[in-house]
């Protein structure tokens, strides 16, 4: 494997050098001037000799399982005749397994043997035919590129129009990735919403995922009621949000309109560094000293609290989300025209009552788009309440008991044994298409108010 | 009609101008005290992950005289080739050695306490230890082990000795021995390298962070990937793109992605590239092209910004040269951009670094104690490991996930000095 990739590296390359040289030889015997630098008919023969020839291995690659599935299964039709669909990708999975030599068995009877072996020399076959076809791509496309060179060949013109389709097809990968969540998500919850209504998940007021394994089990039937998911999700974002908005927007305010410049070069860094800390680092420090503390107070207070409150991870959380809402606000109370600010003083009001009623009023929308997107941030937030939420969902507003979130959900049911034909799997997936869809319409809103506003100064 | 020289409005409006100021004053105050908020924060923060942490760094190893008769080991002395010293019996070895260093006869059930002084591992120790040096059987030595989790959180004073029996993990006659093995001198405490270099374990106090590093490594190798798909994102969409609706939409999608939370693209990476692709679970390549897709918006959004900052006398000047725009961008903006966009990329880098939801998602939770080899090895990652050993119940994985924090932090830290040290050397102003 390694030595073929060298191989075509060394190909690729020498191709660079064959443009090259061809094209400094034909200008040479003709006397004419190249259109385009030696080094671009370099590029057009690298090109036409590494590009078609990885294309055609992607392809065989994607391909090849496939048609090997079938010859493979095709091989013992005694044993599949009867088979289901997923019976049969059970079968040829094992057939792959073992013929790979993973656990080191032996296949028992007869006709699974012949299977594997059957497989082992195909795949075999494919492997050689498959490199012999890359490597004579490769050097055919060589060839031909070669014989294009002329001094008047615009080679230039070629590898410009192949860079060109490179980039766009880097900015297409964007496009792809939210086409990828959407499909991921939507399919996945189709599937869901047949086995379990539409409305008993959004409206149920009962949430226990566990499904019975085997139809004979004794086991729950299972309750896909997401609202106390979305109560708790809520709660421990309002919490987050009562920490962060007050803190971060007087941080804000302050930096912006009262700080000397000393105080900006300190302060402003500490913020950074809390904006920077991994979540799983705030996870740890929500469980291992601000849930016990949060504990201790409230019961000295004689009240009862859970080791595990929504109070502690939605404190963390706020203090996760103040350099957020502080930086936003920073750069739209920057934004402010300093004639505003000027006028204020001019009519004799105080740097206070300029901030409270000409600042913030002008800011004012650039501030809510900042709230917008940290709300986002909050709901979407997962290894916070991971490790400091709990697991039982309660349905209750109560802050220092426990309660769960959807990304809590949606870690727990996916972390662990996944089935894909259940509604307990499933059901990570339509808690995912509702956080998708919630966080998308609350950016969407935020980054056109803040546009909007960005607009109206500039 | 006020009289504006009348000795009360004057009092009143005296007053109402120290009211003002003092308003201001305490508006200012709440500002203070945000910042003072903030910085708090992060204090208890540090404090508290250094405090419960930096011990982690530290071994306690009980100093035993091992008698390595060929007898118990089942290696006869005449052939002491590898392959029997590989096999040899070192667990009866070390359990005598922990029961010669104990006084008196000791019955079946303290011996098993005295067991539970020293570490599962004591063996394998052992086993390195003769394997490097044959010439050590039938000697009796000292050897240095690495003590139990139990023994090692006691001795660096991470759980209360002066408790009642029932709620120590070591109970009154392990602590009368611990005791007697410190006036001996046997009791002794190292730099612990171990915590680097091994993989994850069960027990404690012989878990590291070096397959968690490693898996990092290789997470962040295929990560990087993401650099010039980036790059050739934003330089369509800056320098060629036609503008329409069309890219109008690239645009805004992007904006929106930057903002999508982290563990839908775990659910994007488990429906497509596990599901549909049939790629390796749990394994550094999939982790990072998941944090790659994640990660992409944030550079295509920094190198654009740094590409906007190059002013258009530059492009001017190259096609004036004869330059085509390509030339003109690949030649002459894109260098010049460079910097900003490195910079952007090394903190995109960092937030891959940290990031733990979609690596949950496609199975990189797995418990691992190889050290990966590759990028297609099952591995953790750094922060995943902090998760796990977050959620383990062990008292002495405390200090190791704190620990493991410290060297995160110390990554991250790392990481972005290197950026400001690129953005003040290679930023130009213009």
């Amino acid at each position: 494997m390694a030595l073929a990739a060298t191989a075509f590296a060394l190909l690729v390359f020498s191709s660079f050098i064959i443009g090259q040289s061809r094209a400094r030889a034909s200008a040479g015997s003709s006397g004419l001037k190249l259109h385009s630098l030696p080094n671009y008919h370099g590029c057009y023969v690298a090109l036409w000799a590494g590009v078609p020839a990885l294309l055609i291995l992607l392809l065989w690659l994607a391909l090849e399982p496939v048609f090997l599935r079938s010859i493979v299964l095709d091989t013992i039709p005694e044993r599949t005749a009867s088979m289901s669909e997923q019976q049969l990708s059970v079968l040829f999975s094992e057939i792959q397994n073992k013929a790979d030599g993973a656990f080191g068995i032996t296949a028992a009877d007869e006709s699974l043997t012949r299977a594997i072996d059957s497989y082992k020399s195909l795949k075999r076959t494919s492997h050689f035919a498959m490199l012999a076809v890359f490597f004579s791509v490769c050097v055919l496309c060589l060839l031909f590129a070669r014989s294009r060179i002329a001094p008047a060949f615009t080679a230039r013109h070629a590898v410009e129009k192949a860079f060109n389709a490179f980039l766009f097809l880097s900015s297409l990968i964007a496009i792809l990735t939210t086409i990828g969540i959407v499909c991921s998500l939507i399919f996945e919850s189709i599937r869901f919403f047949q086995l379990v209504p539409f409305t008993d998940f959004v409206f149920g007021a009962k949430w226990s995922p566990q499904t019975a394994m085997r139809a004979d089990q004794v086991a729950s039937e299972g309750a896909f009621g997401a609202v106390p998911l979305f109560v708790g999700t809520i709660l421990i974002a309002f919490i987050a949000m009562c920490v962060a908005t007050p803190v971060g927007l007087f941080a804000a305010v302050y930096l912006a309109e009262y700080a000397s410049k000393r105080t900006r070069v300190v302060a402003k860094p500490i913020l950074e560094i809390l904006a920077g800390i991994p979540t799983v680092v705030y996870g740890f420090f929500a469980a291992l000293t601000v849930a016990p503390y949060v504990k201790d107070t409230a019961e000295a207070l004689g009240l009862a609290a859970s080791s595990e409150s929504a109070l502690a991870a939605g404190l963390v959380m706020g203090i996760m989300i103040i350099p957020f809402i502080s930086s936003l606000s920073d750069d739209v109370i920057n934004a402010v025209p300093q004639s505003l600010r000027d006028g204020s003083y001019a009519m004799g009001a105080t740097k206070s009552e300029t901030i409270k009623q000409v600042i913030v009023p002008a800011a004012l929308p650039g501030i809510v788009g900042a709230v917008l997107l940290a709300i986002s941030r909050a709901v979407g937030e997962t290894m916070i309440v991971v490790m400091a939420a709990g697991l039982a969902a309660n349905l209750t507003a109560n802050p220092l008991s426990n309660v769960t979130t959807v990304t809590v959900q949606i870690v727990t049911i996916l972390v662990g044994d996944q089935e894909f034909d259940s509604a307990k799997t499933l059901s990570a997936f339509a808690l995912g298409l509702m956080l998708f869809f919630v966080t998308l319409l609350l950016n969407v809103i935020a980054l056109r108010i803040v546009k909007k506003y960005r607009e109206k100064y500039d | 009609m006020i009289d504006r020289r009348s000795e009360e409005y004057k009092k009143r409006s005296g007053d109402r101008m120290a009211r003002r100021y003092r308003a201001d004053r305490r508006f200012r105050l709440y500002g203070q005290a945000a910042l003072v908020f903030g910085a708090l924060a992060l204090c208890i923060l540090m404090v508290s992950i250094f405090s419960s942490g930096y011990t982690a760094f530290f071994r306690t190893q009980v100093a035993l005289d091992v008698e390595l008769d060929p007898d118990v080991l089942g290696v006869a002395a005449a052939e002491q080739e590898h392959l029997s010293l590989e096999q040899a019996d070192y667990y009866t070895v070390v359990n005598r050695a922990i029961y010669n260093a104990i006084p008196g006869e000791l019955e079946r059930s303290d011996r098993k306490l005295a067991k539970g002084l020293i570490s599962n591992g004591a063996s394998v120790e052992l086993r390195e230890m003769v394997l490097e040096n044959p010439a050590l059987v039938g000697r009796t030595v000292k050897v240095n082990f690495t003590a139990s989790s139990d023994l090692d959180q006691l001795h660096k004073g991470n759980v209360p000795r002066d408790v009642e029996e029932g709620l120590r993990r070591i109970n009154d006659k392990q602590l009368a021995w611990y005791d007697r093995w410190v006036q001996e001198g046997r009791v002794s405490s190292t730099f612990n390298w171990n915590f680097f270099t091994s993989g994850d374990s069960r027990n404690p106090e012989m878990a590291g962070i070096g397959g968690a590093i490693t898996g990092s490594i290789f997470t962040l190798l295929c990560f990087v990937l993401s650099f010039p798909v980036g790059v050739a994102a934003a330089v369509y969409l800056e320098e060629f793109a036609p503008k329409n609706k069309w890219t109008d939409m690239i645009e805004v999608n992007i904006n929106n992605l930057a903002a999508v939370p982290s563990i839908i693209f775990g659910l994007l990476g488990l429906a497509i590239l596990l599901n549909v692709f049939n790629m390796p679970r749990g394994t550094p390549v999939v982790g990072g092209m998941v944090l790659a897709l994640m990660t992409l918006p944030t550079i295509i959004i920094a190198c654009r910004a740094s590409l906007k900052a190059v002013p258009p006398s530059i492009r001017q000047g190259a096609l004036a040269m004869g330059a085509s725009p390509m030339q003109v961008t690949l030649h002459h903006v894109l260098p010049l951009a460079l910097p900003g966009t490195l910079t952007g990329t090394i903190i995109g880098l960092s937030q891959a670094l940290g990031e733990t939801a979609p690596l949950l998602m496609i199975g990189m939770v797995a418990f691992i104690v190889d050290i990966p080899g590759g990028v297609t090895d099952p591995s953790a990652v750094l922060p995943v490991q902090i998760y796990l050993w977050a959620e383990s119940a062990e008292r002495g994985f405390v200090e190791k996930t704190s620990a493991a924090i410290m060297i995160i932090l110390a990554f991250l830290v790392t990481m972005n000095l290197f950026a400001i040290y690129l953005r003040q050397r290679f930023e130009r102003r213009w």
